[in-house]
């Protein structure tokens, strides 16, 4: 399969991954088979890397989720520069995402995930900040998504157009 | 009592004699029902780009609320102009060649009152959009319809060109990619008729409003043809690959002499195109390009997906090369087109507009637009593919 069929290929199933090989074979004129192969590949690969669902918790009632956003200042150490500290702030299962942040005050970006409120404190206070190379944190509760890998959260829009127009 | 007028004593008798829209008829019926999955809608199921919408806002609150000049602001002018050339290898002078109208819809009436005298026959390459015959009629024009079929992919040839022309023919219209049939033609098949056209000296109206809409290939334009600019009244808008039906805009590119009579029925009757729907269409030229690259894809991957889904419930359809529509034939079935329909909204919910509301050669198909969700598709499909069932 050529590389713009394949890019077409990711497009549709970081859309829907969801949809059928079949599905996918016929809005590309491609055999399913081939389809099949190329997911299989992409995977082996670690192209596609993982097929989650994009929940918008908001809308689950009682949902024991908190979403913080964390600067971290930490200082960096000969040799390993950063990605000592990240790759331990990393292993937290709590931790959703490290990122290193150029042109802020801190130094990396860390995004938590706690079932309360008290939980992420306790998290920050005893994990994350007594961490050697650690100087300081600020954290960040997120209040609301709007936004959330490209998708808006809020209602989609809906079909306005006519049953039936020229 | 009052005394009560009969319509046909206060309507002037062209407009009296118009036969309402088949369209309409069966929008009418699809509107009065619940549930009911849509394959008839003529206009792209995305929202206007985001860029677009907020370059209207944008305008809107510096203040750019008044009149533009009669031919359009002279800077999107220049941007058509910069965008036919690159894309379609047309070239306009953006004074004198190029008009913005509100719509594409409002380019093809006054293109036909530019041209006609009253009897002036107009030929029609069908099936073709609805509003050309009664455009035409209003315009003191005679229609003359010639056929396409779906054997030929819905193609004009130069034999049905050729029989039809009389001393009387003026000109001829049609839109290619073509709704309602998605057929499109290549530069080699237009040069197959330029002869017949010179030789009858036609004048040209070529609807390219579904020009980006070409899957495959790009869209061969008839006005970049040796000879044919001079000839040819190029209509296109905004409405079909930016997703901007709602906003009203279009042009029409023509020779200096026919665009001045263009204008004087613009100036007179709408004055100029809305100015704020100018503003979003500049940035569409500008810097919608992305945006309408990804609707394209869009388009075609669900192309391709219907048109296979109609041969395996056992519709033949030729596969359309541009606009959103397949159209199917139905023959098969012993239905005529509007049986067909009414059958398939009121059995199965489903709503497609029957062909031979483009015209007699419409008849035996169904015009399906897939510009809607891949979730309504395969909807409409196992309905449809439950219809046949029973009928078979
Ligand atoms: C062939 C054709 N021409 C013109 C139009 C009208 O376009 P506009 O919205 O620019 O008036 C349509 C709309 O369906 C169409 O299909």
């Amino acid at each position: 399969m050529d590389s713009k069929k394949q890019r077409e290929l990711l497009h549709l199933l970081e859309e829907d991954s969801r949809m059928s090989a079949e599905q996918i074979g016929k809005m590309l004129a491609e055999p399913t088979e081939v389809i099949e192969r190329a997911i299989a590949t992409l995977e082996a690969e670690k192209v596609i890397v993982k097929y989650p669902a994009l929940i918008n918790w908001e809308r689950v009632e009682d949902h024991p989720y908190v979403n913080a956003m964390i600067d971290v200042k930490v200082t960096p150490k000969r040799d390993v520069g950063f990605d000592e500290v990240a790759e331990r702030i990393c292993r937290f299962p709590e931790v959703k995402a490290v990122y290193l942040m150029s042109g802020a005050s801190y130094d990396l970006s860390v995004v938590l995930e706690g079932k309360t409120m008290r939980e992420v404190a306790t998290f920050v206070s005893q994990k994350l900040a007594t961490l050697d190379s650690v100087v300081s944190t600020a954290t960040h509760f997120i209040l609301k998504r709007y936004k959330h890998d490209g998708i808006e959260l809020e209602d989609r829009d809906e079909d306005r157009r006519m049953v039936v127009t020229p | 009592m009052s005394t009560q007028l009969s319509l046909k004593s206060r309507l002037s008798s062209t407009v009296a004699s118009l036969k309402p829209s088949g369209i309409r008829r069966f929008f009418d019926l699809a509107a009065s029902m619940e549930g009911v999955i849509s394959l008839g809608v003529g206009e792209p199921d995305f929202v206007t780009p985001w860029r677009m919408r907020e370059a209207s806002i944008s305008s809107l609150e510096r203040g750019h609320t008044a009149y533009t000049s009669n031919a359009g602001m002279l800077e999107l002018r220049v941007e058509i102009q910069k965008y036919l050339e690159e894309r379609f290898s047309v070239s306009y002078h953006p004074e004198s060649e190029i008009l913005v109208t509100v719509g594409a819809s409002e380019a093809i009436d006054i293109a036909l009152r530019a041209i006609l005298d009253p009897g002036d026959e107009v030929l029609v390459v069908e099936p073709c959009y609805v509003s050309y015959e009664p455009v035409i009629r209003l315009a003191g024009g005679v229609p003359v319809f010639l056929k396409t079929t779906m054997e030929n992919q819905f193609k004009l040839t130069p034999q049905e060109l050729e029989t039809h022309i009389t001393p009387r023919t003026k000109a001829i219209i049609f839109c290619y990619p073509n709704n309602p049939t998605g057929g499109t033609m290549t530069a080699d098949e237009w040069k197959t008729l330029l002869p017949i056209i010179e030789k009858h000296d036609l004048l040209v109206i070529s609807d390219e409003i579904y020009a980006e809409l070409t899957y495959g290939r790009m869209h061969d334009s008839i006005a970049a043809l040796p000879g044919m600019k001079d000839r040819t009244i190029l209509i296109s808008g905004f409405s079909k690959a930016f997703a901007m039906t709602g906003w009203r805009l279009g042009y029409v590119c023509a020779t200096p002499d026919l665009l001045a009579g263009m204008l004087k029925i613009h100036q007179y009757t709408m004055l100029c195109a809305p100015t704020m729907a100018q503003m979003a269409a500049l940035e569409a030229l500008r810097h919608g390009r992305s945006d309408m690259e990804r609707m394209i894809e869009s388009y075609r991957q669900r192309r391709n997906f219907v048109v296979d889904g109609f041969r395996q419930i056992g519709l033949s359809c030729h596969e359309p090369d541009g606009a959103f529509y397949a159209f199917p034939s139905i023959a098969s079935t012993g239905l005529s087109s509007a049986e067909f329909a009414e059958k398939l909204l009121m059995e199965e919910k489903v709503a497609v507009v029957p062909g031979d509301v483009f015209g007699e050669s419409g008849n035996g198909h169904i015009r399906c637009s897939y510009a809607t969700s891949m979730e309504q598709l395969k909807k409409a499909l196992d309905r449809m593919g439950n219809l046949m069932g029973k009928l078979s």
